[in-house]
């Protein structure tokens, strides 16, 4: 990476990552640690780098961003079949269906809350039918009760057209909730202390389940075995 | 009803000044009127705004084609950029008769001369305007763009040309007016007819009502498209726009 005089400065550091189809692994770390970076030079946006990155053979992307990056001069559907001009007339209703957003179709991203277009960019990013769904922090700032309905929704998506994802997050109980994998990063230069599965399937995780994962994951993040 | 009040106040004023400076300086509103009624039954009037007109339309067209073009690409690359900003300050500067008058040496007393001269006058200032906006294009949406596979076309379609349409629709009005006012001394300079042309005539006879005739005219022209279409394109541009209530 190079920083803004031109300097480089390394954010992530020995960093290996491996992800299995269909299943969805969490980047959990503090703010700042790089996670933003690291899903940028995946989807080839950030190119100044050393590493190597291999993804299938024209995989199609999806990215999810922290905020909702709609085009506000569009409607919510034309922003959809924008960026997925092959989704069936079907699949988009289903989508904005489980969303909630088929009352908004028509609406241009002013009109909505952010909870909605933030929504609108998930229903984006599912319709394009990616190879693999790059989520950054889709539900920050945004109040709980929010964030959890809309994690309810994307388990809702996830269960019906799974799909491999990526989701950076800094939340413990967003990645306890959705995550298949978890792996934990350190302070910049990131690197990753610990990776661990989750056993049981998202779908059959209780509120008391996601609980015990997130206790397990704050013990493992605080838990040294070789951090001071 | 403001707008009503306003003209009535000028016909007042404008009385006045009759009544001070003399029907000769300043012919009357009636007396206006009677010269474009009269020029209007000969057809000579509306021949020569339709010649005017066009005129303005084209190099109007011209001017804006270029200007946007140069604009995007100015704003998009350093290189360009700097290639081309000296260049375009001079071009800015330069008085709209110096290049009206060369354009006419160079190329001769013709069409293409006059056309070009003006849209030369015209299209800096649209190049700086949309270079303006260019520079202010959102980084985030772009990034939206390059990870949904926007193609050159959906891109600039749906990407830059409604984030550059208030910078184009700035540079069009003032483009607008600034082009007429051009046209009419190209005109008057190397033209056999037009608004300009008349005006000329005009002057050598010292005939004011034929003067106010016609540019009383053309302004009704202009303001006429200003409500008729720019006004009712900028409103459909910007319906997404949340309205402050």
């Amino acid at each position: 990476m190079r920083a803004a005089n031109g300097s480089a400065i390394d954010v992530l550091r020995d960093f290996r990552l491996s992800l299995q189809a269909g299943r969805l692994a969490a980047l959990l770390g503090p703010s700042g640690c790089g996670k933003t970076t690291f899903l940028k030079c995946i989807a080839g946006l950030d190119t100044d780098y050393d590493g190597h990155i291999a993804l299938p053979q024209a995989a199609r992307l999806a990215f999810v961003f922290q905020e909702p990056r709609l085009l506000p001069w569009r409607t919510v559907e034309e922003n959809i079949r924008l960026a997925a001009p092959d989704a069936g007339a079907k699949d988009i209703d289903q989508l904005l269906e489980t969303l909630h957003l088929s009352g908004h179709r028509r609406h241009f991203p002013g009109e909505l809350s952010l909870g909605l277009a933030r929504r609108v960019s998930l229903a984006r990013a599912f319709a394009v039918k990616p190879d693999l769904l790059l989520l950054d922090e889709p539900f920050v700032s945004l109040d709980a009760t929010l964030a959890g309905e809309m994690r309810a929704e994307l388990k809702s998506l996830l269960a019906r057209q799974p799909v491999t994802a990526l989701l950076v997050t800094h939340d413990v109980a967003e990645a306890a909730e959705l995550a298949d994998k978890v792996c934990l990063l350190s302070p910049r230069p990131a690197g990753i202390i610990a990776e661990f599965d989750i056993a049981r399937p998202r779908e059959h995780r209780s509120v008391a389940d996601a609980a015990d994962i997130a206790a397990d994951i704050a013990a493992r993040m605080a838990g040294p075995p070789s951090r001071a | 009803m403001l707008r009503l009040v306003s003209v009535a106040i000028l016909l007042a004023v404008w009385t006045l000044g009759t009544f001070l400076l003399g029907p000769r300086q300043l012919p009357s509103p009636a007396a206006v009127a009677t010269t474009m009624a009269a020029e209007a039954a000969s057809g000579a009037l509306f021949s020569n705004l339709a010649i005017t007109l066009a005129r303005v339309a084209a190099a109007f067209t011209l001017a804006m084609a270029a200007g946007t073009a140069l604009g995007i690409a100015m704003g998009r690359s350093r290189t360009t950029d700097g290639l081309l900003d000296l260049p375009l300050i001079v071009l800015l500067n330069l008085p709209a008769l110096v290049i009206v008058v060369l354009a006419y040496i160079w190329a001769g007393l013709t069409e293409t001369a006059a056309i070009a001269a003006v849209a030369i006058n015209k299209f800096p200032n649209t190049a700086v305007t949309v270079r303006e906006g260019t520079r202010a294009l959102d980084a985030g949406l772009d990034e939206m763009a390059r990870v949904y596979r926007f193609d050159r076309m959906k891109r600039l379609q749906h990407l830059i040309l409604p984030q550059l349409a208030p910078f184009i629709a700035a540079a069009a009005r003032s483009g607008l007016s600034l082009v007429w006012k051009i046209v009419l001394v190209v005109e008057l300079l190397g033209r056999p007819n037009g608004v300009g042309f008349e005006i000329g005539t005009a002057f050598q006879l010292f005939d004011v009502a034929r003067i106010l005739a016609y540019a009383l005219s053309f302004v009704a022209v202009i303001v006429a498209i200003e409500y008729l279409l720019v006004q009712p394109l900028e409103r459909r541009v910007t319906r997404w726009r949340p309205r402050i209530a």
